[in-house]
């Protein structure tokens, strides 16, 4: 009788595991170098979609409260993970089109990081404020970093990076500080904290070679700059004064650091209360310049090969795209490609960049080159765009 | 029945009072600004995130004049500015008046 039931559940597995794959895309005959997805935020759904045919292969729902989601890929491109605004974490399989996993991870929630090695995936947070890095194959937390910078007080993370090894780097919103948490033995994370980096760190990010972090500055005019292959890094300011006393412009949307701008030596980086995009050398972090744009930035994104930068903006200036030429520094052209344009992604090469346009509920697919449009997707009110290439780069 | 009459006069009440020179298309286009805009930092379902939560329960205590203010004016030293650029003062008390009702849900049209 035992051993009866015991073959029964040997031969009922496989039958059960082979089901969904015939419900889907078979992983033997498809990549995943294709697949991309977009937030779609209203509705708590990602939108699966195909880089090269440019068309919408299916949703997937369920995914929680998505109005400031964002998405960091396994290293095989097929798991997306996915961080909600009210602390979900799902993990994502884009050949089954299925939830894996899915944990309430916290109660505010503002994105997330993978590391280079792909077995961790740590999430920042706002409620409670600090990081929870998680097992990625399973979800299962390893390490809860609360982000306390004073006794009992804890801020809100933002700004957190994979860097090479297994650590991070993040934030402190509340601390004016930036934490280096180094997970190379997973359940005793080593902190690294460098305070008084400067008043309130909206978001940062980390050059492509993992050298630099940058913490943008709201409550002042600049950024703190962290060498991070120096023995013993230190914050140090960059652009100290670039609104010049000048009374700042409201800022009705933080920008966005994460999609950096590095374009050959220069950085592109948004200004705060200022209707420019600041330039910034590389080798000597000293403004070369600053471009007039059309609104308060929100993201500023070079083309893959540096040759553009695309920057969108925040309300009431969000229905413009501005394209920056980097040799000449100049903006050579403004798109409307919609109503409340929320993100932009390029295509792993650059050929195309996919915006999202909210109130249209649509997403465009622009030729990088001649800056026509290549096709549309109607998307339910789309926000965040994320290709699996981002799998591949350090800081995605 | 009698409920569905109470819930109105509710309704009708609350979106009277104070609400001069705000008419329904612009109760209309502030509800989805709330939600939308004011989301990116309060949350799509207010619950916060770089701003404060922004739900009935969490401004219980603070009074109306002081919500249309920081709305109209912003709170210098935060993140908040002032939406007089895009607002009346008079779209500033009536979101404050919403918002400390529990803000009314944005009614979404089918995309496709």
């Amino acid at each position: 009788m035992k051993r009866r039931n015991l073959l029964s559940l040997m031969t009922a597995a496989p039958m059960a595991a082979l089901l969904p794959g015939c419900a889907a895309l078979s992983p033997a005959t498809t990549g995943t170098g294709d697949l991309g997805v977009v937030i779609e935020r209203a509705t708590g759904t990602l939108a699966l979609v195909n880089t090269s045919t440019r068309t919408l292969l299916g949703e997937i729902p369920g995914l929680g409260d998505l109005s400031h989601a964002s998405v960091v890929f396994s290293r095989d491109g097929a798991s997306a993970y996915v961080f909600g605004r009210d602390g979900g974490l799902s993990k994502v399989n884009l050949l089954s089109r299925r939830i894996e996993a899915r944990v309430m991870q916290a109660g505010n929630s503002i994105g997330g990081a993978i590391s280079a090695d792909g077995t961790l995936v740590a999430a920042q947070n706002y409620t409670p404020g600090g990081v929870k890095v998680f097992d990625a194959k399973t979800l299962a937390l390893v390490a809860d970093i609360p982000a306390e910078y004073a006794p009992g007080k804890l801020s809100r993370v933002v700004g957190l990076v994979d860097l090479p090894g297994r650590r991070f780097a993040f934030s402190l919103f509340d601390g004016n500080a930036i934490w280096i948490a180094d997970l190379s033995q997973p359940g005793a994370p080593r902190l690294t904290k460098l305070p008084d980096i400067g008043r309130q760190p909206y978001d940062a990010l980390v050059t492509p070679d993992g050298r630099h972090y940058i913490a943008g500055l709201f409550g002042e005019d600049g950024l703190a700059l962290v060498d991070l292959w120096e023995a013993q890094p230190r914050a140090r300011r960059i652009l100290a004064g670039y609104g010049r006393g000048e009374a700042p412009l409201p800022v009705y949307k933080m920008p966005h650091l994460r999609g950096w701008a590095v374009a050959g030596r220069q950085a592109y980086l948004p200004a705060i209360g200022r209707h420019e995009v600041l330039v910034v050398d590389t080798t000597t972090w000293q403004e070369v310049g600053r471009i007039p744009v059309a609104g308060q930035p929100v993201f500023v994104i070079a083309r893959p090969d540096g040759r553009q930068v695309w920057v969108n903006f925040a309300v009431p200036d969000y229905h413009r795209v501005q394209v920056i030429d980097t040799p000449s520094q100049r903006v050579v052209r403004t798109l409307e490609p919609g109503k409340a344009v929320l993100h932009m992604e390029f295509t792993p090469r650059g050929d195309a960049v996919w915006i999202s346009a909210r109130d249209d509920n649509r997403v465009t697919v622009i030729d990088t080159e001649r800056l026509d449009t290549l096709a549309t997707l109607a998307v339910d009110a789309p926000s965040g765009i994320f290709f699996t290439a981002r799998a591949a780069r350090l800081g995605f | 029945m009698k409920h569905a009459a109470v819930l109105l006069a509710l309704v009708l009440g609350a979106t009277a009072a104070g609400a001069q020179g705000v008419s329904a298309t612009r109760q209309h286009e502030l509800v989805r600004m709330v939600r939308q805009d004011c989301g990116s930092c309060h949350g799509m379902r207010l619950t916060g995130g770089l701003g404060p939560a922004l739900t009935r329960e969490a401004l219980a205590d603070k009074p109306l004049g002081a919500l249309a203010a920081t709305i109209f004016h912003g709170r210098p030293g935060t993140p908040m500015p002032g939406w007089r650029a895009m607002l009346s003062e008079a779209d500033a008390q009536w979101i404050a008046e919403q918002l400390a009702q529990g803000f009314p849900e944005e009614i979404r049209k089918a995309s496709r």
